[in-house]
């Protein structure tokens, strides 16, 4: 009995500095991020001018940027999920197929997850999307068109560009794996019974894909609703590409209002909440399954 | 017959697929070609992809004008520190909840992963003002503590479900023989773990290496890590396409080939063991 007690105390005391920290590390700043968020605070311009009650909040939503940053950030959200899942189900496919040089094929496909935003924003800002000496340009001007001003004629275009090469990777990625955990005796029996590849791919491939894709799904959105140095090295929010996160960005940090600010953080945490919501369930119920 | 179907399906597979790859990976194949040419060649018309004179000088340039040594230093230490800080306070945590689970683990568990889905944007005030506090601001312990606990969630649960395959009657075996608790954790759970804990660690020092919102918005000159450095470089200043190249080379490669081996892992860290 004292042997089950003290395993006990040993596994709470393991656990301990893990949830200390963080709890520490949700709480502190929720708590003083609702705290500024009901007040007048301007630290250039006054510092603390008191309470304000729900003020901010209606200043926040009634701004005239504030929905179109809600529709800017929707837009790049559900676009890039679009093109990441449906080219990310075409590229699991084309590499499970046998091939010739498939580990390396691999490589070459999932290398842009690894570049860090600042660079991918970059070198596809200057080397492809100048208008001058982009490369974009220079295929245009092959094929005799007018070079395109893509960030600023096709700014949020050429963000979700940027933005769907960097996921990309991890939607083929986790796609290729569920991909390869199919049961391939199935899928040669529907061959032989005479199933034609697209009610293969409808009835058989698709469905075992669900799950992923509404992984991939849940987790891309939580990352791409918060992207933010994509949008700072490329147009820095110009050009119809603020975002919700640039735009509580800009009013705490670029115009120093920091209740106004904290209201909008805590619009985007209830956003990201709402999503978060579900992907909890599905991996808690993979928590199940795995006990079982 | 049969077997030449399947040779010309098989070519026609290989051909679409290296062109696809190709293509992908292309921004990163041209950054890299363009950090050897010259600032002229950089923008030549039509663009120069093998036959130019190949040339290291970008790189000596960039060192030179703006100290890569200094933000590479940063970004190691600040990547590297996070990292190895969160393994120290993960391993604990997923070792008791692997082997010591009670009714509240999973809830915990659940728990813990919800503290990532904070939208970073949602407390950047309260962080900023602490690190002023504290003398903090542009300083790398910040930033250490900070990507530490950021991806504090993902080493707990990326170790939880490899501590989980172990067996536990291997430890229960070890305990029969007599062996203490401390024992136990340092010649049998250990050894078994280390595949494991290095898929973490590699995984962790990805994501530390590239997140760029604390990066960017704590650091000024002293503490700026290598996503810093490439920010600086976002208003252009004359021909500067090679020196971009060769900064962001520098600033990828480590992390590609870190990366690349770290592809597997890749999956079941980032979908909290939901895909395998």
């Amino acid at each position: 009995m004292t042997g089950q007690l003290t395993t006990r105390s040993i596994a709470r005391f393991m656990m301990a500095p893990a949830v200390v920290f963080l709890l520490g590390w949700m709480l502190a700043p929720l708590i003083t991020t609702l705290y500024f968020s009901f007040k007048k605070y301007l630290p250039l311009r006054g510092g603390d001018l008191g309470w304000v009650g729900f003020e901010n909040y209606v200043k926040f939503v009634t701004a005239s940027s504030f929905w179109p940053s809600v529709y800017t950030t929707l837009i790049i959200v559900v676009s890039v999920l679009v093109i990441t899942v449906v080219l990310g189900i075409f590229l699991a496919l084309l590499l499970d197929q046998p091939m010739w040089g498939q580990g390396i094929v691999r490589i070459l496909v999932i290398a842009p997850f690894f570049v860090m935003p600042t660079v991918s924003g970059l070198v596809w800002k200057n080397m492809f999307m100048d208008p001058i000496n982009g490369i974009l340009a220079h295929l245009w001007k092959f094929f005799g068109l007018q070079p395109l001003e893509w960030l600023v004629q096709y700014s949020l275009g050429s963000v979700i560009m940027i933005v769907s090469w960097q996921w990309l990777p991890f939607a083929t990625l986790i796609l290729l794996t569920a991909i390869q955990s199919l049961d391939r005796e199935q899928l040669e029996a529907a061959e032989m019974d005479g199933a034609s590849t697209i009610k293969r791919f409808g009835y058989i491939i698709l469905p075992h894909l669900a799950r992923a894709i509404t992984i991939i799904i849940l987790i891309q959105t939580i990352f791409l609703l918060s992207i933010f140095a994509e949008i700072f090295v490329t147009t820095a929010g110009a050009f119809g590409t603020k975002t919700l996160t640039y735009l509580i960005f800009q009013r705490v940090l670029e115009s120093q209002n920091v209740g106004l600010g904290s209201a909008g953080g805590v619009y985007a945490i209830i956003l990201a909440n709402i999503v978060a919501i579900f992907l909890m369930r599905i991996v808690g119920k993979s928590l199940d399954a795995k006990a079982s | 017959m049969a077997r030449s179907i399947k040779f010309q399906r098989k070519t026609i597979n290989t051909l679409i697929a290296w062109a696809v790859g190709l293509l992908i990976f292309f921004p990163v194949l041209w950054t890299i070609l363009t950090s050897f040419k010259t600032e002229a060649q950089a923008i030549n018309d039509p663009p120069l992809f093998l036959f130019f004179d190949w040339t290291l000088e970008n790189y000596a340039v960039v060192q030179e004008r703006s100290d890569y040594m200094k933000f590479l230093t940063n970004s190691i230490i600040v990547a590297g520190g996070s990292t190895l800080l969160g393994i120290f306070i993960a391993v604990p945590a997923a070792w008791s909840m692997a082997f010591l689970p009670t009714k509240r683990t999973k809830d915990i568990l659940l728990w813990m992963l919800s503290t990532k889905m904070l939208p970073a944007v949602g407390v950047l005030y309260p962080i900023y003002i602490g690190c002023i506090k504290l003398g903090l601001l542009d300083s790398r312990t910040a930033l250490v503590v900070i990507l530490m606990l950021i991806n504090l969630p993902i080493i707990v649960w990326m170790l939880y479900t490899y501590f989980r395959e172990i067996p536990s009657e291997i430890l229960e075996a070890a305990r029969m023989d007599g062996a203490s608790l401390w024992k136990e954790i340092a010649y049998v759970l250990t050894p078994m773990a280390i595949p494991g804990i290095a898929s973490t660690i590699l995984l962790n020092l990805i994501l530390a290496w590239n997140e760029s919102f604390w990066t960017l918005n704590l650091t000024a000159a002293k503490a700026g890590t290598l996503t810093a450095f490439i920010a600086s470089y976002s208003s252009p200043e004359g021909l500067f396409f090679a020196k971009l190249s060769a900064a962001s080379t520098m600033a990828i490669a480590p992390i590609l080939i870190l990366g690349w081996f770290s592809q597997k892992q890749l999956v079941r860290g980032l979908t909290f063991g939901a895909v395998k």
